[in-house]
């Protein structure tokens, strides 16, 4: 219950982050993507049912908010907690290596996939623009964004895995 | 402490691969519906207008107090000389103004002739504060502390500092998310003052970065549209209301086909400085079929 209240905080906490503060503090023009990161460490932290939830609330949060169609964004967050669900198996909490590899792919892929659904379709073919400009800027700052956010969401992880295993014993 | 971290306790029974199943069969139904309908739109948006917006609304005003301490700082001796050159526009300007009034008599009297419909004397509107922006960086779209409580439909026109920011794409009951005519999704009929030739004023993500938009399909055989003309919304456009400034013209070219002409245009909205925003109540009349 109480693991349920803090993530849901979390989510909330840095949606609001991404789309109300860092707007208007950061002088940039790219953002970083905080709720991938959230979706990623969920999914190699908890396993694959953990991050698709997390993955699918945020992503619905987004699509209202910014969605042109609801579900969009819901489906592709989805499949990023499901993949790196998947790597939960390999994952040491000591080593920051594999969850800033794993965030990076994460976005890189994200950002891919957006693009070709919302405008390769719609016949925007300049891929090395989009790339150089909004894709790979995106991913780095995410990059350092993971650096700052990661122990964060680590640090909460531990302390309610400690606390679900007192209450087990 | 261990370290490998556990993963929680077999208490959920439902396999992964299920889940994904399940999951991506919602969004993707979530999809088909909400593209031909409106049916999830309304519910999804009161609550997550309810759950967030009083948020955005306070990090809005904290986040408006922390840049403006900042601007502050960072102006103080720009305002100054700032200053200077505002004293003599003003008196520039009061004495250009005691001849617009002038003007503006001649004028009311030549409607009062012309028994001008007054269409275009004022729109009523609305302010807003922005609360949040779209956090993805594909498009530009922002979300307004107003919704349908204060009035706001979708499709209204919004404008700042004089000229045309965007229209509302989605609202709730107390916020609305405004798409702007810079975002790549966005097309505007348009039409330059001076000619009144009408053309395509197209959003685009590069044109974004650049601070430019584009415009295409401009038809004009005299070659009489140049650098610097102004265009405003057309009386054609089935969404904005007509004779609102989008932009200057930057560049014009000919197409390929030498029959249409396209080029760049500078948005007269300040979209990087963007804090409040008034929206157009009045909207756009549309003929029942």
């Amino acid at each position: 219950m109480l693991s349920f209240l803090f993530t849901g905080a979390l989510i909330l906490i840095l949606f609001l982050l991404q789309t109300a503060v860092f707007p208007v503090l950061l002088p940039l023009r790219v953002l970083p993507n905080l709720l991938i990161i959230l979706t990623a460490s969920k999914g190699f932290m908890k396993g694959e049912n953990a991050g698709m939830a997390v993955g699918f609330i945020c992503g619905l949060l987004y699509d209202a908010f910014f969605g042109d169609v609801i579900g969009f964004y819901a489906l592709l967050f989805t499949y990023v907690g499901f993949i790196n669900g998947k790597f939960s198996r390999v994952f040491y909490p000591e080593d920051i290596k594999l969850p800033l590899a794993l965030i990076t792919v994460s976005d890189l892929t994200f950002g891919l996939t957006a693009y070709v659904f919302l405008f390769l379709i719609f016949g925007k073919l300049d891929f090395p623009y989009y790339f150089i400009h909004v894709i790979l800027p995106e991913t780095v700052v995410t990059m350092v964004a993971t650096l700052a956010f990661y122990p964060i969401i680590l640090k909460i992880n531990e302390y309610l895995h400690k606390r679900q295993r007192k209450r087990e014993y | 402490m261990s370290p490998i971290v556990k993963r929680k306790g077999e208490k959920f029974t439902l396999p992964s691969k299920w889940l994904l199943f399940i999951l991506t069969i919602i969004c993707t139904a979530l999809m088909l519906f909400t593209f031909t309908t409106d049916f999830f739109d309304k519910p999804l948006g009161t609550i997550v207008g309810y759950a967030l917006v009083p948020f955005e609304k306070g990090i809005g005003k904290a986040g408006g107090w922390f840049s403006s301490r900042k601007d502050e700082f960072t102006q103080i001796k720009s305002l100054i000389k700032e200053n200077q050159s505002l004293k003599e526009e003003v008196a520039r300007l009061t004495e250009e103004n005691t001849l617009l009034q002038q003007d503006k008599y001649e004028l009311n009297k030549l409607r009062q002739l012309f028994e001008l419909d007054e269409q275009y004397e004022e729109y009523h509107k609305v302010g807003a504060r922005i609360i949040s922006r779209d956090s993805g960086n594909w498009y530009s779209a922002f979300v307004i502390d107003k919704g349908t409580d204060d009035g706001i439909m979708k499709d209204m026109n919004v404008i700042a500092g004089g000229g045309l920011v965007g229209r509302i794409s989605a609202v709730g009951p107390n916020w609305a998310r405004v798409t702007a005519i810079i975002s790549d999704n966005a097309n505007v009929s348009g039409m330059t003052l001076a000619t009144e030739d009408n053309l395509i004023v197209s959003g685009s993500l590069k044109g974004m970065n650049e601070g430019v938009i584009y415009f295409s399909k401009l038809v004009d055989s005299k070659g009489a549209v140049k650098a610097g003309d102004k265009i405003v919304t057309s009386d054609i456009s089935d969404k904005f209301l007509p004779g609102i400034l989008i932009g200057y013209v930057l560049t014009v070219e000919p197409d390929n086909n030498n029959l249409t002409k396209s080029g760049t245009m500078i948005p007269a909205v300040d979209f990087e400085h963007l804090s409040e925003v008034l929206v157009i109540t009045d909207q756009k009349q549309i003929i029942e079929e």
